[in-house]
């Protein structure tokens, strides 16, 4: 087959566009250790998710030094936490988000930053965030969920390591006592 | 037959075909309509600058807008496109009118039952609603007519398919060592790429979204239903491209004074498109739970190659016009742009439309990079990429097309020219400024799909310019786009409307530079590419959704409302398929 010179070059430098993507991005997930959203967070029942141990009162548990644990349900048109109470994290933390929903489809954005996820009912995402200064995040649902899909929005406050721990006791110490 | 040169004309030549041409451009045309009216309300609706419709209706008209214009007008153009480059490159009718007529008939039933769905929404007793945007994405539940009637849609379109593979197949027994025609080469292996991959949606809507709209069964696996979606909806976009890609690489060298520089190049583009458009449906689903990185990344891998058949086309496409430059005088490294035809309508616009169509390219290339995708996923910047391809490259071609395809089913000459350039240049200076404010919007975070991105806790931040001016950049382009639509409409109306002429366009095409004679016949070998792209499909796509049914909640989410027995069944076709998948992998690898 007769393939010009120019056109044997141009398809040359495209390939090396190609592959010079695709190795950019093999060196973003391997190299830089930017993670995906995989199936890793495994899987929960949408229909029992009051019962369930995490999802049931989700919200914020220490983990470790300075690593926690984070349970996000997202339903018509909240999250919870987020929403009515905002999102408290400490600063200087490794935070691991637990992300599902409770109804249809939604989605998590932490405006301005890289965490991003779907959430698909029966489906947990899982992915781990840094935070560094204290300060506000603002949060939205970025997927279509329904009427009121566009007042879904909450807050995360990021807040100084021992004001977060005297709310985190706080926190403790009120759930204790309702039991 | 009037007089002797009016007998070369498409429509005195083919008149049946001419007349289903005609009617699938009118289906089309009327849908652009709706569908651009109710972009210029969205546009004004969420940038706060005019709201006159409730915010919870905004979903009702943004699912109107997603299916009239995405799947209603671009497909039924299509339709009519490869109806009259069957006909015209085979130089045969189709086999049979009223097949042709029973395909516009179903597709047309499917389309108003869906749009009486759709609409349903802004009635609230009537208890009939489909706001489940174009992606219906379950547990949101649309009427079942909704589904019903895409499916009757889908179903039509598979019917047209047949069509033109039977004209093929009649035009063989009389032409059995010659090479398929270029422009019935195109259609063939569009319309097989359209097969494999539609079958993800029927499955999705026959055996689950139908059903469960009915009662009939209790809840679906949200994420399978999902992913069955995205198995179709990257490919359709191809099925949007593709009949721009006929018209740029038949019609625009032409239009541009010269010919196609390479016959077999097209061929070769095509049949990427025809291999690789379905094994990347994951990468609409980077951030899904779910699915393994594994398969997102064969997902990206693939995608990253398909950049090649585009890449591919910008060289063929703008070597023929080149030429086509040359042949008109034209001169120099770039003087020759200067000799080009840009007062004619039709090649302004394909001009600017694949001008455009670069652009989203690379905006397209940020969001199949796997992981700075995180940044805009599902923000506007998304629907400013693909109001750069679907929304330019292949929305303005089609419209532009028009201007030198209309004419030949109609047998009259175009209305206005100079409404016409005026109408192509004011969608492009539209979709600048829509498209690039809807870009940088998306940096900042604002997310697509909603009536009011406007938030009580926060304030979007972007760093040049401000939150204000994109709005009115959005709302300025939308008002630009939608005025040029009606440009469009009326210009097309009153083409219609005007006198027979015995040479309404020069329909002449022809011969590419190099021509087909020179590449292997194996380019034609259709069975063999369909049954490699059948392989792709099925390496790429087992694996993950044979993990999303075990892990997901079966085949229906939720408990298990299917009997034991049956749902042992699936299991063990789907435990089958994968140890053999495994065993084939141990063996290749």
């Amino acid at each position: 087959m007769e393939i010009h010179a120019y056109e044997k070059l141009w398809l040359a430098l495209a390939l090396v566009l190609i592959v010079g993507f695709i190795g950019t991005i093999t060196y973003g997930a391997a190299g830089a250790g930017i993670e995906m959203i995989d199936d890793e967070g495994g899987t929960v029942d949408p229909a029992t998710l009051d019962q369930h141990p995490k999802f049931g009162d989700p919200g914020i548990e220490r983990t470790g030094e300075n690593s926690y644990d984070v349970y996000v349900v997202a339903r018509q048109f909240v999250f919870e936490p987020g929403t009515t109470q905002p999102l408290r994290v400490p600063a200087d933390s490794t935070v691991t988000f637990h992300v599902t929903a409770a109804d249809v489809i939604h989605g998590f954005e932490v405006v301005g930053t890289n965490a991003n996820t779907m959430a698909i009912p029966g489906q947990v995402s899982e992915f781990t965030v840094q935070f560094e200064e204290p300060g506000e995040y603002g949060m939205l649902c970025n997927e279509y969920c329904g009427s009121g899909h566009h007042v879904m929005e909450g807050k995360i406050v990021v807040m100084e390591q021992d004001e977060f721990d005297s709310w985190y006791e706080q926190q403790q110490a009120d759930g204790e006592a309702e039991n | 037959m009037a007089t002797a040169s009016g007998g070369s004309e498409f429509v005195d030549k083919f008149p049946d075909e001419a007349a289903i041409v005609k009617a699938s451009f009118l289906i089309a045309f009327v849908s652009l309509g709706i569908g651009a009216f109710f972009g210029l309300i969205q546009a004004l609706h969420r940038t706060n600058v005019l709201r006159v419709i409730d915010s919870a209706d905004y979903y009702t008209v943004l699912t109107g807008h997603g299916v009239l214009l995405a799947i209603v007008f671009t497909i039924f153009f299509l339709c009519g496109v490869f109806h009259w480059a069957v006909a015209r490159s085979l130089d045969r009718p189709a086999e049979s009118a009223l097949f042709s007529w029973a395909w516009v008939g179903l597709m047309t039933t499917g389309t108003v039952l869906a749009t009486v769905a759709i609409l349903g929404g802004f009635v609230p007793n009537l208890g009939m609603s489909a706001d489940v945007l174009f992606t219906f994405y379950a547990p949101l539940q649309a009427h079942p007519i909704f589904y019903i009637g895409l499916a009757m849609f889908i179903v039509g379109t598979w019917l047209a398919g047949a069509d033109w593979f039977l004209s093929y197949r009649a035009w063989r027994k009389n032409h059995e060592d010659e090479r398929i025609p270029l422009q019935t080469f195109m259609v063939l292996t569009t319309m097989i790429m359209w097969y494999v991959s539609t079958l993800g949606v029927a499955v999705s809507v026959v055996f689950f979204l139908i059903p469960w709209s009915l009662g009939l069964i209790e809840s679906v696996n949200p994420l399978l239903t999902r992913t069955l979606f995205w198995y179709f909806g990257h490919p359709i976009v191809y099925f949007w491209l593709m009949p721009a890609y006929l018209l740029w690489y038949t019609v625009l060298p032409k239009l541009a004074g010269g010919r196609l520089f390479s016959d077999p190049l097209a061929r070769v583009v095509f049949l990427l498109f025809l291999l690789l458009s379905t094994p990347v449906g994951i990468h609409h689903q980077y951030l899904d739970p779910g699915i393994a990185e594994g398969f997102k990344f064969i997902a990206m891998t693939n995608t990253m190659f398909l950049l090649l058949p585009s890449l591919l086309t910008a060289f063929t496409v703008v070597a023929s016009v080149e030429h086509g430059a040359r042949q008109r005088g034209g001169e120099g490294y770039l003087r020759w742009l200067g000799a080009l035809p840009w007062r004619d309508p039709a090649f302004t616009g394909m001009a600017l439309a694949g001008a455009m169509f670069a652009a989203g390219g690379f905006s397209g290339m940020i969001n199949a990079g796997m992981n700075i995708n995180y940044l805009i996923h599902n923000t506007l910047w998304v629907p400013g990429h693909f109001h750069l391809t679907v929304g330019t490259a292949v929305a303005l071609t089609m419209m532009a097309g028009s201007y030198w395809l209309v004419p030949q089913v109609t047998g009259t000459k175009l209305y206005s020219r100079p409404i016409g350039l005026l109408q192509v240049i004011m969608w492009f200076v539209g979709m600048v400024f829509m498209s690039n404010a809807m870009h940088r919007a998306g940096l900042a975070g604002i997310p697509r799909r909603t009536a009011e991105p406007q938030y009580q806790n926060f304030e979007f931040l972007t760093p040049i310019g401000s939150i204000f001016e994109l709005r009115v950049q959005i709302a300025l382009g939308g008002t630009l786009l939608f005025l040029s639509v009606v440009l469009f409409l009326f210009n097309i109306l009153l083409t219609s409307l005007g006198e027979e002429s015995d040479r309404p366009v020069d329909s002449y095409l022809p011969e590419p530079l190099s021509g087909p004679e020179g590449s292997p016949r194996v380019l034609d070998n259709l069975a063999m590419w369909t049954g490699i792209a059948a392989v792709l499909v099925v390496l790429a796509y087992t694996l993950p959704l044979a993990g999303i049914i075990q892990n997901g909640g079966g085949l229906f989410g939720g408990g298990l409302p299917v009997p034991a027995t049956v749902s042992a069944g699936f299991d063990l076709v789907a435990t089958t398929v994968t140890s053999a998948f495994n065993t084939l992998w141990g063996v290749v690898a």
